[in-house]
């Protein structure tokens, strides 16, 4: 590839801007790595049996996560009940029903919004609205409530971007069969777009394990066994929110490594569930 | 049913407004009390004291401040990945360092708060020899690496979205390959990229509990070896135990992170229209 008639200026330029580039791909790459290398090595010899299955106590000085792993389960599941239909409703109106531009402009630059408002507001104003105007306690279906806002941007985006590919000439088979709009929806164009629901759901939790300020000032940091039930109604951490305690407040590092490794572990399993999802239906979808 | 559509439809308009007006109404009284200069460029914020002093002025530069510092040091490394990514990189390499990529943008804030704080902090105090290592330099690493991957998807998308034909054009007038990603699709992406800049000022000024961990929390006037506070970590610091007017002014210094949010996505909507039409 040598090329005698380019100047020495150029060849100067495109050797910098390899180099520059080589060494920025290299320091990507090994960030990565190195985050993983050092979290899991850090974390997992402090994963033990005992901290999975136990609850801390004060009285023995044990340290035991089981709790929040609870409060992370209960708060994911609260949270995908309840945004899953409002997200995925707000989706259809956008595509199958809205008329009116103006009404889509606004809808969507809400949800713009909604995504680039930082966690920290979101604690802040569903500490306001939910503890303070509603009078609910410090509790985990407070925090999920607060996450629902966050995270129904998201679900209304991969709903709604799924619901595009839908051939417009599945409804048009439907409806000249007689078919309603509502049925149409029901029947056709929902079971087709199952990809971009379930997409925004993996997308979602991943999201809601890495909260943390959100969470902070709305659901609490307990450390109390509970029910599902029993367990919303009141103030409990989840694992984020219990490594941020368990490092910052406590200095209790090697749980905070251990539950660091199991957030990065489910941080893999999340980004691989989403990547094996796309390329599952993109596959079926092509058949 | 299409009553209940709408309405579903409805719902993230009203959490827009619900969130503007409620941040407006708790975050005014504070102002008006404090006095709106006085609160935006006094110096000395001394919440607890017998005589409080509630000035904001260390909080927002410490914020300008790091998030310059997280794009000085995030934009350059992210643009030039992307560029490898969108034009050099053979696919197979691609998709792994995609695929780590998305990793980075998933772990949890506190992760990078936690390694920042047994890592980065010591590194820092014992290269620089000093007292304590959390400091606004700290805080400024952690954010470059945590914006990273917001830089280099957005920027991906707009160079790969440059029409093939400039680039084709740019080759048969006898540039080499890497001058014309850097003279050609660059300046194409400009917009794009642009947008990628933002999503990540975006990202550095909202972040809080990662720099929470590693910045010291002392409410100094920004300096790179100094522990400063965010308007982020301000508020969540004292968020726990504030009452009365220390409270009051603590939701005006969410308005102001709020207002500093929308003039960003005001911004990235400018930025990311243009590169559409582009």
């Amino acid at each position: 590839m040598e090329n005698k008639t380019i100047s020495k200026e150029r060849r100067a330029y495109i050797a910098l801007m390899r180099v520059l580039m080589g060494i920025s791909v290299a320091l990507t790459c090994g960030l990565v790595l190195f985050m993983i290398a050092y979290v899991l090595g850090r974390g997992i010899p402090n994963i033990t049996w005992e901290l999975l299955s136990t609850k801390p106590s004060y009285l023995s000085g044990n340290i035991g996560i089981l709790p929040d792993i609870l409060n992370t389960v209960y708060v994911i599941i609260t949270t995908l009940l309840i945004v899953l239909p409002v997200g995925v409703g707000a989706a259809i109106y956008l595509t199958e029903y809205a008329q009116n531009k103006k009404m889509v402009a606004a809808i969507e630059y809400a949800a713009e919004t909604l995504s680039g408002i930082p966690s920290i507001i979101y604690g802040l104003v569903g500490m306001l609205i939910f503890l303070q105007l509603f009078g609910m306690q410090t509790s985990l279906l407070a925090g999920a409530l607060t996450l629902v806002i966050m995270n129904l941007p998201t679900i209304m985006r991969t709903t709604q971007e799924s619901l595009k590919t839908v051939p417009q000439s599945y409804r048009e088979g439907a409806f000249g069969l007689g078919a309603g709009k509502w049925r149409v929806i029901r029947t056709v164009v929902l079971p087709d777009c199952i990809d971009g629901v379930i997409t925004g759901c993996i997308l979602s939790i991943g999201r809601i394990l890495g909260e943390s300020a959100a969470l902070l000032f709305t659901a609490g940091f307990a450390h109390a066994l509970n029910g599902f039930v029993d367990g919303l109604g009141k103030s409990g951490a989840t694992l984020t929110v219990a490594m941020y305690v368990y490092a910052k407040e406590q200095g209790e590092f090697e749980v905070a490594y251990a539950i660091a490794a199991i957030l990065m572990l489910l941080t893999v399993i999340i980004n691989l569930s989403a990547t094996m999802v796309g390329k599952y239906f993109k596959k079926r979808r092509n058949v | 049913m299409h009553g209940i559509f709408l309405i579903l439809g409805l719902v993230t308009v009203a959490c827009v407004l619900m969130i503007s007006v409620y941040l407006v109404i708790s975050g005014i009284p504070a102002i008006g009390e404090i006095g709106l200069f006085q609160f935006l460029f006094g110096k000395v914020w001394a919440s607890t004291a017998a005589e409080p002093s509630f000035g904001i002025l260390p909080f927002i530069l410490t914020s300008i401040y790091g998030t310059a510092g997280a794009i000085l040091i995030g934009v350059p490394v992210g643009f030039l990945t992307s560029v490898y990514l969108a034009k050099l990189a053979n696919p197979k390499i691609k998709a792994v360092i995609q695929s780590a990529v998305s990793l980075l943008a998933g772990i949890p804030s506190v992760v990078y708060g936690l390694v920042g704080m047994v890592v980065l902090v010591p590194a820092i105090r014992n290269i620089f020899q000093i007292p304590d290592g959390a400091s606004l330099l700290a805080a400024i690493i952690v954010l470059a690496v945590m914006i990273l991957p917001s830089i280099i998807n957005v920027s991906l998308t707009a160079l790969e979205a440059v029409p093939k034909e400039y680039e084709d054009a740019s080759l048969a007038l006898g540039a080499t390959p890497i001058e014309t990603y850097f003279r050609v699709s660059v300046p194409a992406a400009k917009s794009g990229i642009a947008a990628a800049v933002v999503l990540g000022v975006g990202r550095a000024i909202g972040e809080a509990m990662a720099i929470m961990m590693v910045a010291g929390n002392v409410a100094n006037m920004p300096t790179l070896f100094g522990s400063v506070r965010f308007l982020t970590t301000a508020v969540a610091s004292e968020m726990s135990y504030s009452s009365g007017l220390q409270r009051q002014a603590l939701f005006s210094i969410a308005l102001v992170l709020f207002l500093f949010i929308m003039l960003i996505n005001g911004a990235l909507n400018y930025f990311l229209k243009k590169s559409k039409e582009n």
